[in-house]
């Protein structure tokens, strides 16, 4: 006998049938909702299961469904759908060459708009690339959004990141890193320091299971354990990490909620294309940090139904049908079905709520291009780049801008 | 012979490698079935198994780690960082475990590991895609650090760092990948056909590491430079008329100084150019090191031409890019505005 390298098994490639036989999908209603204050180990099979509430005929059931108005659920159905429609819009724009990148949240949305909702206004949103739900729910203009993505004259990062890396300290988001997982264990450092300063704030964090490789999602529970720390962390599972499966991340045969409880706090897996799920999951793991009972690790189960980003090609790597054949299907598509269930929604009302988004996401794209674009003025003044560096410009950057400015004078620019 | 862009280049040093040497290994975010982001790994998975070419988890501690393992039991990995600006995660397992494993255990164990990581701007990136951190790595005792600047040598020189028995560094300047840049973003891009440092031979061969390149012969002043910014440097050196003599230094550690301070002594000045922030940057050891071995023969101060010391800005990569029009300035003001 010798040992043989293990190689995690990818259920399908381009040309091949799609098959998700892997993905465990417990029926809606089933899974217990323990206490608030139930044991970490308490937790430790609904890290394993899929809290559900959304049945196939599309009605809320089970312990986990939530109690929340029409009006609730229509807002959240609304943020959805501008995600969709400011992420439709900004691809073409990247391809049309106005902005150089795009990651769009396609087949996830309800991960953010959810949450968001579940929140308080108050807690600290540690987000990853992929959550513009979050901005939008918090109210975030789309015209502030885009000329971060123009590098434009409004840019609230001033030309100096990548686009969609935003922030909002108004609306309590923290600014995005290009460098994964970093964000983890510094929403449990904002956490323990509501603890420490006896806030009710907590703090919530994402990252996909991809990134759940990098240390830092390690030092978070850790720390998040030791001190049980008021956050809510989320691993956003939505199958593939550019073109590594999720089993390369440790996703074969093994849950990332199940990491929780293995590392000392509450786990939960969660159907994450079910609106009322993620809400239900999000609230109860916030209710438990504000306790004082400590940090939950929340796996959302998805479907990144786009490319990584706009540099990215999927079809060169899993089969281009893959997502008609997911599962736990659209999460837009589900919570509209349980509106018009409740009787609370209906197709022309949807069809024209489509439209009002793709007006108001074109007009503020109109907006947002005459504040300039990468190419096209008005342009921020270069001597920016300098700023901020730190909080004042030492002589060797004073310097630097000086021989730019001249440089530039010689250009005439 | 054929001509290859440098994706190909490095795509043939690892094939061969792998063909040659059974303990050759590939490991790295995204390199086995895709290929790899950039396309530099494209097809070695199909051709030598998943299990000589590993897509790993996205942990780059991780893939450094697991590689100095596997140096521990006799393989010689080649790990791939996607983008340097991803590398600080494996900075521990680098500067505490890679560098110094020879060191710690007086020659006991070893890591002929090496790492490839593309570095550099030009591609729109932003900070997180556009790094260039070669000297942090350069001052780290007791690991190589290596820059080719085009095919011929990036596949030479690959093969030279997988054979050596020392752990190696490699940047891989990605603006260059699919053509020289002279520093003018506007003009169409240039690909390596025809050019002359693009003909590669199919089969083995090395360029060792350690060896300074005389990229053009002159006798007025000295370029000093690695990486995109030669061509950048032979670019401005040309639209000035001035005859420069351009040395691609490709490898920080160790430095070919005799190269440079013979050129140097020639010339009697000499610039020093490259894309990373300037303080504290490879430039500063170049300096002090001409400095201390052509003194007598300086004309001029040495002067520098580098990033600006901030973070690559995404909006503003053009003006943050050392280009031509800066190297031409310096290049001025070290020959007495005589040009």
């Amino acid at each position: 006998m010798t040992s043989r390298l293990h190689v995690p098994a990818v259920p399908a490639r381009p040309g091949e049938q799609p098959d998700f036989s892997y993905v465990k999908v417990a029926a809606a209603g089933v899974a217990p909702r323990p206490p608030i204050d139930v044991p970490v180990l308490g937790t430790a099979p609904l890290a394993e299961d899929l809290v559900r509430v959304l049945d196939d005929g599309h009605r809320a059931v089970g312990p986990w469904a939530p109690k929340l108005d029409s009006e609730t659920l229509r807002s959240g159905l609304r943020v959805m759908m501008l995600t969709r429609a400011f992420d439709d819009r900004m691809q073409r724009a990247q391809r049309q060459g106005r902005i150089t990148f795009y990651m769009r949240s396609l087949g996830e949305e309800a991960v953010s708009a959810a949450a968001a909702i579940a929140l308080r206004k108050g807690d600290m949103l540690f987000p990853s690339y992929r959550n513009q739900g979050l901005f939008l729910s918090r109210g975030l203009s789309l015209v502030d959004l885009m000329s971060q993505l123009l590098s434009n004259s409004r840019d609230m990062c001033k030309g100096r990141q990548l686009p969609v890396m935003y922030h909002s300290a108004e609306h309590r988001i923290f600014s995005i890193s290009g460098n994964l997982a970093t964000q983890f264990p510094q929403a449990v450092g904002w956490a323990m320091a509501a603890a420490i300063k006896g806030e009710t704030d907590i703090a919530a964090a994402w990252l996909g299971e991809g990134s759940t490789a990098e240390a830092d999602f390690h030092h978070a529970l850790t720390f998040a354990k030791v001190y049980k720390a008021p956050a809510v962390l989320n691993v956003v599972n939505n199958q593939w990490a550019i073109s590594t499966f999720q089993g390369y991340a440790g996703g074969e045969q093994r849950s990332f909620a199940a990491r929780g409880p293995g590392m000392g706090i509450a786990g939960l897996r969660v159907d994450g294309n079910d609106f009322l799920a993620v809400y239900a999951a999000t609230a109860w793991a916030a209710e438990r940090a504000r306790a004082g009972h400590g940090a939950t690790l929340i796996e959302h189960v998805t479907y990144r139904a786009g490319a990584h980003s706009t540099s990215d090609d999927p079809a060169r790597y899993r089969p281009k049908d893959e997502f008609d054949a997911w599962p736990l299907g659209d999460p837009v598509e589900r919570l509209k079905s349980h509106l018009v269930t409740l009787g609370e929604w209906d197709d022309a009302r949807h069809e024209s709520l489509s439209k009002e988004l793709d007006e108001s996401v074109s007009a503020a794209w109109h907006e947002a291009v005459s504040y300039g674009t990468l190419n096209e003025g008005p342009r921020l003044d270069p001597s920016l780049m300098f700023e901020d560096v730190f909080k004042e410009l030492p002589p060797h950057l004073i310097a630097q801008r000086d021989e730019l400015l001249a440089e530039l004078a010689e250009r005439g620019e | 012979m054929p001509t290859m862009n440098m994706v190909q280049a490095l795509n043939s040093a690892m094939d061969i490698m792998l063909s040659r040497d059974p303990s050759v290994v590939v490991l790295g975010e995204d390199v086995g079935y895709f290929g790899g982001v950039f396309r530099v790994t494209e097809s070695l998975q199909k051709k030598h198994g998943a299990h000589r070419v590993l897509d790993t988890p996205i942990a780059e501690g991780g893939i450094v780690g697991a590689a100095v393992g596997m140096c521990a039991n006799g393989l010689r990995p080649i790990a791939e960082i996607q983008f340097a600006d991803y590398i600080y995660p494996a900075y521990d397992q680098i500067v505490s475990e890679v560098a110094r494993l020879r060191y710690r255990s007086a020659g006991a164990f070893s890591a002929p590991l090496t790492i490839r990581t593309p570095c550099g701007g030009g591609i729109r990136g932003g900070q997180t895609h556009s790094q260039s951190p070669e000297a942090v790595f350069a001052h780290v005792s007791g690991i190589k650090t290596v820059m080719p600047s085009n095919p011929y040598d990036a596949k030479g020189m690959l093969i030279a760092a997988i054979e050596d028995d020392d752990p190696v560094i490699f940047f891989e300047p990605k603006r260059v990948y699919n053509g020289p840049f002279d520093g003018e973003p506007d003009k169409p891009a240039q690909s390596w056909a025809d050019h002359p440092l693009a003909e590669v031979p199919e089969g083995y061969y090395s360029v060792p590491i350690g060896q300074a390149a005389v990229t053009r012969e002159g006798s007025a002043l000295t370029i000093v430079t690695y990486g995109t910014m030669v061509h950048v440097s032979l670019a401005a050196a040309e639209a000035l008329g001035l005859d420069a003599e351009v040395i691609d230094i490709r490898s920080m550690v160790p430095l070919d100084i005799d190269t440079i301070s013979t050129s140097v002594r020639k010339t009697g000045r000499c610039l020093v150019v490259h894309e990373a922030t300037r303080f504290a940057g490879f430039g500063a050891e170049l300096s002090a090191s001409i400095q201390e071995h052509c003194f007598w023969n300086l004309e001029a101060p040495i002067m520098r031409v580098a990033g600006w010391d901030t973070p690559y800005p995404h909006a503003f990569e053009w003006e943050y890019f050392p280009g031509k029009r800066r190297v031409m300035n310096a290049l001025r003001r070290l020959m007495g505005e005589a040009v």
